[in-house]
């Protein structure tokens, strides 16, 4: 079905990106499952929920015609189905499989979106084999005779069971819960607020089985609901949950083992109404009372046309492109303004003052636009937790380690992007962490402490910079082996003169590992190296602190976003550059006189600390024309903890800009973010901070 | 002319977008989508559909329950109903049929399959 029609593109996109939730979604889910089926309890929601996730997957992709993942989501339906249906227990391998089988349908996934083939290949036959062996080992009969007529459930009711629904009704008959029969009438304009009202109290005292709508006596105004629950609770316990008008409620099984026969109109057969004191058997009209205040007056056809669903997927491209325009209006802007500046200067006119006053209305309210756009590219780190979780479980079952991950500000807004680009080092860290950092069980009980190894993840807003820590609790590392390490590769002479602080700083380097460290897993990842560019490449920087035996901690700082930022404007033998004011901390006049040498590197002292200069022609290998200005200005920046002056001829002022990348081939060149448009036809540089106090750090150990 | 609307429930978009681009290259019909039973039943009583697709395993209320109700409401009672599911749910499509659904398609469904039921049921 793949042709030219533009239509049928647009859908295998949608396709695409659905595609990409459903098995993302699937596995925080398949997470899930695996955690609570350690504990022994098994949410059967959870399981049906995880099997319609499979289930839409193999719909969808069998009408796009991607048959790799139509297949080998059908196996791994049929293998929940037999889950959800009692019939299969869930252990350990079969756990193993689903989470090979996920592996393998996030990869085909990922392949389809590149453009690439999901044709079937060894992966998906291995999964598929894997799967009918448990299918046929542990296959149990699920012979049990029915006992569901006893219930005297109506024949409406039963028809339209789906062999699941039918399922856990007889799980809950068999666990002795009592089966309720919730009848409602409901208002049509508000009945989905209202059932989803009904619904959500009743599970919290039990478990919906099925929701079966039907004619109510005035199907005009008003449907009916039977909503068929299990539940511990007895008949005067249940009741109150559902306090709601037009709600009746029946027993329909005593909770016994063994249902004892109850017709319709059996002694146990209960029926009462909270409430409203009158009947409603038969409402002529619906006693009233939506308690929903703003429901619409009576006689106006009042029913929405509105989904559940607030949000909408935009491709972040044309966000990108909304951004730019935002930031072209914004240099716009700034020349009207600069108008109306100079004929204010030259010719004091009442219409100059008038368009300054026009030009300030224009800046508040681009302002307002610039940061509501900001916003829609804002999403939560909690996005980025889910995926950890699911890494997390996989590494630490395959290196027979106990872990618990604990999640701190999941809410913390960064830019998309962002969030995309952090995702792999993150990983990695993470990844680090489990193979190098938690210890064996044994071992961490020998060592006092719990045997299960604890991973914090926490994030936070600080001033511009949103700061991602991941701490663990395990064997620290160990500083001295570093510098032993460090010293054997002719980094150091002298090991006992590097502070631990500076030591740190060599994981960071191309190669460096300590013996120790090398393992399986470790093989197949990246090196640290390539952690601290990947972080740098979005202008963040990444510090580790470590107490040995106690754990290590890695603090991730970040920009909010890259879009759109405030810069100075400086200038350095007669070029323009931009920095982003994000990370200037201050400015300072020097002559000649304030700067000192220590250890062959530039210094002044700022109150009580030293500060490394780093002279701007240097770092860019600029020609100077001209002699050096006698007094010229240092800007100091920080990330993190790192503090660097920069210097440079002059300050020009601050500017917002809108950093354009100057594509893949400089992708690489250390220092540079990427090219800002001035708004006066000049485009100049802008300088990456993060990436220059990284160069500085590392030429100087 | 007098456009035909066709409704179709299903929970997945892609799979409804691609419905909707099917269904409407085969002629000119006016599609209306439901991501769910609740979604089909807000929208029924405002809009003249002429043609039911629904999926039979969605959240809250199930296409069974939604049949049931169709069948039982004489404003509805009329409109043909066809089931769109995967193979592998036979219980389900016959308790399908049981309750007054008029055919059913199994997933993946083709082109010529879509267009024989419209012409079936809508000429």
């Amino acid at each position: 079905m793949t042709d030219d029609n533009p239509l049928l593109n647009k859908a295998i996109r949608d396709f695409l990106a659905e595609a990409e939730e459903i098995v993302e979604h699937l596995g925080s889910e398949l997470a899930d499952l695996a955690d609570s089926a350690g504990n022994g309890d098994i949410n059967p929601d959870l399981l049906n929920s995880i099997f319609r996730g499979a289930h839409s997957l193999k719909g969808l992709a069998g009408m796009f015609g991607f048959a790799g993942v139509s297949e080998l989501s059908h196996y791994m339906e049929n293998l929940l189905d037999r889950l959800r249906l009692g019939k299969l227990r869930l252990d350990t391998e079969v756990i193993a499989v689903l989470f090979e089988s996920h592996d393998v349908l996030l990869s085909l996934v990922r392949r389809l979106s590149e453009g690439e083939s999901d044709a079937a290949d060894d992966k998906i036959s291995s999964c598929a084999a894997r799967i009918n062996a448990c299918l046929e080992e542990k296959t149990r009969d699920a012979a049990c005779p029915s006992p569901l007529e006893k219930l005297g459930l109506s024949e409406q009711v039963m028809k339209s069971l789906t062999e699941y629904e039918e399922h856990r009704l007889l799980e809950n008959l068999s666990k002795g819960k009592y089966i309720y029969s919730v009848h409602a009438t409901l208002d049509l304009a508000t009945f989905d607020q209202d059932l989803a009202r009904i619904s959500d109290a009743i599970k919290t005292c039990g478990e919906i089985i099925s929701t079966l709508p039907c004619m109510s006596s005035d199907p005009e105004t008003s449907i009916d609901f039977d909503i068929l629950a299990g539940s511990a609770l007895v008949f005067q316990e249940f009741l109150p949950a559902i306090q709601h008008d037009n709600v009746t409620l029946t027993l329909l099984s005593d909770g016994e083992k063994t249902p004892a026969p109850a017709g319709p109109n059996a002694a146990g057969a209960t029926s009462a109404e909270s409430g409203s004191p009158t009947p409603v058997e038969s409402p002529a009209t619906p006693i009233a009372q939506s308690p929903v205040p703003d429901s619409p007056a009576a006689g106006a056809p009042p029913v929405s046309a509105k989904s559940i669903s607030r949000t909408v997927r935009v491709d972040i491209g044309k966000l990108d492109e909304l951004m730019n325009i935002v930031g072209e209006l914004v240099l716009a802007h700034s020349s009207i303004a600069a108008l109306a500046q100079r004929m204010r200067n030259e010719r004091f006119s009442q219409m100059a003052v008038e368009l300054g006053k026009s030009a300030k209305v224009l800046e508040r309210k681009l302002n307002d636009l610039q940061k509501g756009v900001m916003d829609i590219r804002m999403i939560p780190v909690g996005q980025l937790y889910d995926k950890m979780s699911r890494i997390v479980r996989t590494i630490s079952r395959e290196q027979g380690k106990k872990v618990e991950l604990r999640f701190y500000g999941a809410d913390t807004e960064l830019d998309k992007l962002i969030v995309e680009d952090i995702s792999d080092p993150m990983m990695h860290i993470i990844r680090n962490a489990i193979d190098h950092g938690i210890e064996s069980p044994d071992k961490r009980v020998a060592a006092g402490k719990d045997e299960k190894g604890v991973i914090k993840i926490s994030s936070y807003q600080k001033g511009n910079h949103v700061v991602i820590e991941v701490e663990d609790d395990g064997g620290g590392i160990d500083v001295e082996k570093v510098k032993e390490r460090a010293q054997q590769k002719g980094l150091v002479q002298n090991p006992g003169a590097v502070s631990d602080k500076e030591a740190l700083e060599f994981i960071f380097l191309p190669g460096f590992s300590t013996t120790d460290q090398v393992s399986e897993v470790s093989g197949r990842g990246v090196g640290m190296d390539v952690v601290r560019n990947n972080i740098a490449a979005i202008s963040g920087m990444v510090d580790i602190e470590t107490a040995q035996g106690l754990g290590t901690r890695f603090i991730i700082t970040l920009p909010i976003t890259l879009a759109i930022i405030k810069s100075l404007i400086i200038s350095c033998a007669g070029r323009t550059y931009a920095l982003p004011v994000t990370s200037v901390l201050e400015s300072l006049i020097l002559t000649g006189g304030d700067i000192k040498t220590v250890e062959r590197r530039e210094v002044i002292q700022l109150r009580d600390n030293t500060l490394p200069l780093l002279r701007l022609e240097d770092f860019l290998c600029l020609n100077r024309p001209s002699h050096r200005p006698d007094e010229f200005y240092a800007v100091v920046v920080g990330v993190a903890e790192k503090r660097l002056g920069i210097v440079v001829d002059d300050l020009l002022g601050q500017q917002d800009i809108v950093i354009k990348s100057l594509g893949e081939g400089f992708r690489r060149f250390p220092g540079i973010a990427g090219a800002a448009d001035l708004g006066d036809q000049r485009t100049i540089l802008v300088l990456d901070v993060g990436g220059m106090i990284n160069d500085t750090m590392r030429s100087g150990s | 002319m007098n456009r035909k609307t066709i409704l179709i429930t299903d929970d997945s978009t892609a799979l409804r977008a691609m419905l909707v681009s099917i269904i409407e290259s085969l002629g000119d019909f006016r599609v209306v989508e439901a991501a769910n039973g609740f979604d089909a039943l807000r929208l029924l009583p405002r809009e003249h559909v002429d043609l039911i697709f629904t999926d039979i395993n969605m959240p809250d209320i199930n296409g069974l329950e939604l049949i049931s109700y169709l069948r039982n409401n004489p404003n509805y009672q009329h409109i043909p109903v066809i089931i769109l599911t995967t193979e592998g749910s036979q219980s389900d499509i016959e308790k399908g049929r049981l309750l007054g659904a008029n055919e059913y398609i199994v997933k993946p469904c083709n082109c010529s399959d879509l267009k024989n039921i419209i012409v079936k049921y809508l000429d």
